[in-house]
C-alpha cells in the first residue's frame, strides 16, 4: 500500500502551474466590441476598440489567438527592466523580486503572443539567463542546507516555479536533518566518542538563512 | 479559508477583513482550497459551503452556456465562458479527486481517528466505508485467511502488537512550502527550536506538523 516515496513527488504538475499562472492579471488591447463577461472568476471588459482592460492571461491568450486583441507585456518584462534584474540577479546574493509566475507567464507570452513583444529575441534571452544565474543560485543554496544545520528555510523571492522544482529535495533533506536532530538521536551520536566534532554546529543558530 | 472573516479565528484585523473581502471570490476560495489540499499531507477539512456554491455557479453557467448557444449569441462571447466553465470544473474535480486519493491511501487511519473521519463529507464517508469494506475483503481473501489465527488482522502484525501497527499514516513531520497574506510575527515552530519570523508574502519550508492549526484557520496557505 502507500509507499512514503510517492509523498515527495513534486505536488503540482508544469501544467497545474500554468493553470495557476492564468489566472494573473494583464492588459489587454481588444480590437473588437464585447459586452462584459460575467464570468465565475470574475467581471471583465467591457471590450472597446483600442480601449485597454485587464484580464486573466488565459482569457488575453483566447483572445489573442482569435486574433481579438494584442496583448500588452506587463513592465517587468521590458528589455530595461529585466537587464537591471539580471545585474542585480549576478551581483546579489539574494533573489531579485520577480512576480511568483514569472516563468509561465513569460512562457506563455512568448508562445502565444511574440509578434506584441518589443524585442523579443533580447527578452527572451535575458529571461533564460536570469532563469539559469537563479537556479544556479538555488544550486549553491542546497549546499548550505547540507553544511549547516538548518530547520527552517526562507525561500525569499522563488517564484512557483522554483519553489516546485526544489521541493522534492528541500523538503526531504530538511525531514532528514530534523529528524537527526530529534533529542533521542543526539544522545545516541553524542555517546559515539569519534564522532566528527559537530558541537560548533550544535548551538542556537537558528537564524534563517536567505535563499 | 473562511469567507466570513468574522468567524475565522482570532488575529484577524479588520484591514484583513477589508483584504479579503475586495480579493476573494468562491473561484479565488476553490483554489487556495485546491493548493492546500494537494500539497497537505493530511486529509483537510471538506470545505463543504464552499464546495456547494460552487457546485451551483457552475452548474447556473452551464444553463447560461446552454442559453447563449441557443439564442445565437456570438460563438466567441459563448467559447469564454465555456473556457472559464471548464478552468472552474477542473478545480472542483482535481480537489475532489485530491480527497479521494487521501482517503483510499489512509483509509483505515482516517476511520479510527475520529477528528479526521469528521472532515469528510457525507459522500466521502460512504465513500471510505467501501474502500475499507473491499481492502478488507481484499486483504482477508488474499493472505490473512490463510496465515495462523494470532496473524489475521488486518490492523495488526500479530495479536501481539500493542497498537494497530499495519495502518499506513500520513507523516506530519513533512515539510512543506506555505506562504502567508500577512505577517505573522515570531512563530515557534516547537519547543526544541528558535521562533520563525513569518513574514507576509514569503515562502517558507516548514514542517507540517508545526504550521498545521494555521493551515486550518486559513491563515497561511500552502503553495
Amino acid at each position: 500500500m502507500a509507499s512514503q516515496a510517492d509523498a515527495h513527488a513534486a505536488t503540482f504538475s508544469a501544467a497545474e502551474l500554468e493553470f495557476l499562472a492564468e489566472d494573473e492579471l494583464i492588459e489587454i488591447v481588444p480590437n473588437m466590441r464585447m459586452d462584459p463577461l460575467n464570468l465565475i472568476c470574475g467581471d471583465f471588459g467591457p471590450f472597446r476598440p483600442q480601449i485597454a482592460t485587464q484580464v486573466p492571461v488565459w482569457l488575453a491568450v483566447a483572445l489573442k489567438r482569435r486574433g481579438k486583441c494584442t496583448i500588452r507585456p506587463p513592465d517587468w518584462m521590458s528589455v530595461e527592466k529585466l537587464t537591471q534584474v539580471l545585474e542585480a540577479e549576478r551581483d546579489a546574493e539574494k533573489f531579485q523580486p520577480l512576480p511568483f509566475h514569472y516563468v509561465e507567464i513569460s512562457r506563455l507570452l512568448f508562445d502565444h503572443a511574440r509578434d506584441d513583444i518589443p524585442d523579443i529575441y533580447m527578452v527572451r534571452s535575458l529571461i533564460e539567463d536570469i532563469k539559469d544565474v537563479r537556479f544556479h543560485k538555488i544550486g549553491t543554496g542546497l549546499e548550505i542546507i547540507s553544511r549547516e544545520r538548518t530547520y527552517a528555510l526562507r525561500l525569499k523571492n522563488l517564484s512557483a516555479m522554483e519553489a516546485n522544482i526544489v521541493r522534492p529535495f528541500v523538503t526531504r533533506a530538511l525531514q532528514t536533518f530534523y529528524k537527526l536532530n530529534s533529542p533521542d538521536m543526539i544522545q545516541e551520536s553524542d555517546s559515539v566518542s569519534n564522532r566528527q566534532p559537530q558541537t560548533a554546529n550544535r548551538g542556537p543558530r537558528r537564524q534563517l538563512k536567505d535563499r | 479559508m473562511e469567507t466570513g472573516a468574522q468567524d475565522g479565528s482570532s488575529g484577524y484585523s479588520t484591514m484583513d477583513d477589508y483584504e479579503s473581502l475586495i480579493s476573494t471570490t468562491d473561484a479565488e476560495l476553490l483554489k487556495r482550497a485546491w493548493q492546500n489540499e494537494k500539497a497537505a499531507p493530511q486529509i483537510l477539512r471538506f470545505e463543504a459551503a464552499l464546495i456547494q456554491r460552487s457546485r451551483e455557479q457552475i452548474k447556473l453557467m452551464e444553463e447560461t452556456v446552454g442559453e447563449f448557444t441557443r439564442n445565437g449569441i456570438d460563438p466567441l462571447t459563448v467559447s469564454l465562458y465555456q473556457m472559464d466553465l471548464d478552468r472552474t470544473v477542473f478545480l472542483l474535480r482535481s480537489y475532489l479527486r485530491t480527497r479521494l486519493q487521501k482517503i483510499e491511501k489512509y483509509v483505515f487511519h482516517i476511520q479510527k481517528t475520529a477528528e479526521l473521519w469528521n472532515r469528510l463529507s457525507r459522500q466521502e464517508k460512504r465513500f471510505a466505508e467501501r474502500c475499507i469494506e473491499d481492502m478488507e475483503k481484499h486483504l482477508d481473501q488474499s493472505v490473512l485467511s490463510k496465515l495462523p489465527s494470532s496473524y489475521k488482522s488486518h490492523l495488526k502484525q500479530s495479536s501481539s502488537s500493542e497498537e494497530d501497527d499495519m495502518v499506513p499514516e500520513p507523516r506530519l513531520d513533512t515539510y512543506v512550502i506555505c506562504r502567508s497574506k500577512r505577517f505573522l510575527g515570531a512563530f515557534q515552530l516547537d519547543d526544541r527550536q528558535f521562533p520563525v519570523n513569518i513574514e507576509a508574502d514569503d515562502l517558507y519550508a516548514l514542517p507540517y506538523k508545526s504550521i498545521k492549526p494555521l493551515v486550518e484557520t486559513g491563515q497561511i496557505d500552502l503553495v
